[in-house]
């Protein structure tokens, strides 16, 4: 009786009886969540575009911001430090249509995912090799992102919203909004979802894959990059984001591998239940539910929803 | 049709397998400019092979494609499209999330040249493009009496009118050469006419060069001004639709012989 109470009970009289901390446990989580669905973007970008889980967008976060502070703590200022890592995410992405992926064209799904952990460890050689391998500060004044806080009062209780969190908000819905319309009304956009629908058509009538394909890991590249300054800012830099980004894995499962609305619907979901969990119920399970919530819920989607939230179900005609 | 007349596209002596599987052995052939072309034969003769070898799909081992006079090596896709060799799909592979329109706006990517800049930005020069290729297409689309269907997701339309805006696409791309992969595969009585005579329009309104496969004899025989005729990867016939016809071999092909 006293468990079903501190499940079904406890928990939400604790809710309404501290609406404001709440709020601030849902904005924590929403910010969290924002992060999550710009990963899972990244991951989804590549996956609609050329069919392959990329592994290393995890480690492509991590690569470009110790690229962006590894130029800053080489002399060079912030501003042309975050210009220079674009153009390295660029020439990135070229070389990888160059050197993993056009060798590989028509192999098997399971060749390139392998191909993507290949391109994953060698990125995090490189990455320390290069820049190191120890944490570092992110350069977050530096950049002209803000710091501090406002406090505001919500049903008699403060409610603090740091203003790097509202930053990262702001800019990560401005990147999806460019993207979306970028691929929603260009040629290239229309290039980008024929390539997504069908290869074959798409070549012919005659759009270059190896084009198409460098810039869709350009755009991943991107992403990634603005993904590490936000994740970055609020922890440290650090290699250990790249364990963070497999939590993606998890919103690509529940929001569907081919959508974008999914990814970031699914992105926020996962932000948001999984700190009301840790903090209404994590103490029943002893704390750190955080870490594997995800992954659970995930797994439950798996049984019942297989193509996810928003993806497409795969029905084949005979 | 004239002998003198410019040849297009020559096939000469390739051969193809995939391992130990020969789809293509010897074959010669050439699509003169202007005229409907049919290559016929059994299933498994190698006919969608050959499409795929001439648009660059597929590398031939052994012989040379010579197209517009000039010999191609083991050419990319795109860039045969970008020489004017549009084609259709035996199943059809058209976008399916997007619309009609995307779909056929679609074939007009090589024709848009602003850089990537501009696209990024869809204003200025890329935007006037936009509209300039959007009222091409509108051309087609009247052309091919779709304009019902001009905003529907492909996915949702009949199989018949899946073909249709196949070929729009295909139009868009202004080809000099049209491959078509059997144009007319489960198609009714009326739809196959309607088709025929699309085909036989864009070919006298455009002058563009047809190659088509199809199993539908009647319509090959109405259609074509020569026909090609391939059997286990070998030419086994080649002249007009009446001299094929009678030819014994072809008739053996088509209805058995025991060996």
């Amino acid at each position: 009786m006293e468990l079903l109470h501190s499940i079904f009970i406890g928990p939400f009289a604790d809710m309404f009886s501290d609406l404001s901390f709440l709020i601030q446990v849902l904005w924590e989580g929403f910010v969290q969540g924002t992060l999550y669905a710009l990963i899972a973007l990244g991951f989804v970008l590549i996956f609609k575009a050329s069919g392959v889980f990329n592994f290393a967008q995890g480690i492509m976060v991590v690569f470009a911001v110790l690229a962006l502070v590894g130029l800053y703590e080489a002399g060079v200022p912030a501003w042309l430090a975050l210009i220079l890592t674009i153009g390295i995410m660029g020439l990135l992405a070229i070389g990888i249509e160059r050197v993993v992926l056009r060798p590989l064209v028509n192999q098997h799904d399971a060749i390139l995912l392998m191909a993507t952990i290949g391109l994953a460890r060698f990125l995090s050689g490189a990455g320390q090799f290069i820049f190191g391998g120890e944490n570092k500060a992110m350069i977050t004044e530096e950049l002209g992102l803000p710091t501090g806080s406002s406090e505001a009062e919500i049903f008699g209780g403060v409610v603090f919203f740091e203003h790097l969190d509202i930053a990262a908000v702001i800019i990560a819905g401005l990147l999806v909004a460019a993207l979306a319309v970028f691929f929603s009304k260009t040629r290239i956009g229309r290039a980008l979802r024929a390539v997504a629908d069908d290869h074959q058509a798409a070549l012919s009538v005659g759009i270059s894959l190896n084009q198409i394909w460098a810039i869709v890991w350009f755009a991943a590249g991107i992403v990634a990059l603005v993904t590490g300054i936000m994740w970055g800012a609020r922890s440290d830099v650090s290699f250990a984001l790249e364990i963070i980004a497999l939590k993606a894995l998890a919103v690509l499962i529940i929001g569907g591998f081919t959508s974008i609305p999914g990814a970031i619907i699914a992105g926020i979901i996962v932000g948001l239940v999984e700190k009301l969990f840790e903090i209404y119920w994590g103490s029943l399970l002893g704390g750190g539910v955080e870490a594997w919530f995800a992954y659970i819920v995930a797994l439950i989607f798996l049984l019942f929803r297989p193509q996810g939230l928003f993806g497409e179900k795969i029905i084949e005609r005979v | 049709m004239s002998a003198e007349q410019e040849i297009l596209l020559d096939v000469k002596d390739i051969s193809l397998s995939f391992g130990g599987v020969k789809a293509i052995t010897d074959v010669s052939f050439n699509v003169r400019k202007g005229e409907v072309r049919a290559i016929i034969g059994p299933n498994g003769a190698g006919k969608t092979s050959m499409l795929n070898c001439i648009n660059g799909f597929y590398h031939p081992q052994v012989g040379t494609i010579s197209y517009k006079g000039e010999v191609r090596k083991a050419m990319r896709p795109y860039v045969a499209a970008s020489q004017g060799i549009a084609r259709t799909f035996q199943n059809v592979a058209l976008f399916r999330g997007m619309t009609t329109l995307d779909n056929i706006m679609s074939g007009r990517t090589l024709r848009m040249k602003r850089g990537f800049f501009w696209q990024m930005f869809r204003h200025g020069p890329a935007l006037a493009e936009e509209i300039e290729h959007r009222k091409r297409v509108e051309e087609i689309i009247d052309f091919l009496e779709i304009q019902a269907i001009r905003k529907t997701p492909v996915g949702r339309l009949p199989y018949g009118l899946q073909k249709r805006v196949e070929l729009a696409r295909a139009l868009a791309m202004e080809p000099e050469l049209l491959l078509l992969d059997e144009p007319m595969a489960g198609m009714n009585q009326e739809e196959k006419e309607d088709m025929s005579r699309f085909i036989l329009d864009v070919n006298s309104e455009f002058g563009t060069t047809v190659t088509l496969i199809e199993h539908d004899m009647g319509v090959v025989m109405d259609l074509s001004d020569r026909v090609v005729v391939l059997d286990y990867g070998k030419k086994i016939a080649d002249g007009t639709p009446e001299e094929v016809q009678n030819e014994q071999t072809v008739i053996d092909a088509y209805l058995g012989v025991p060996h």
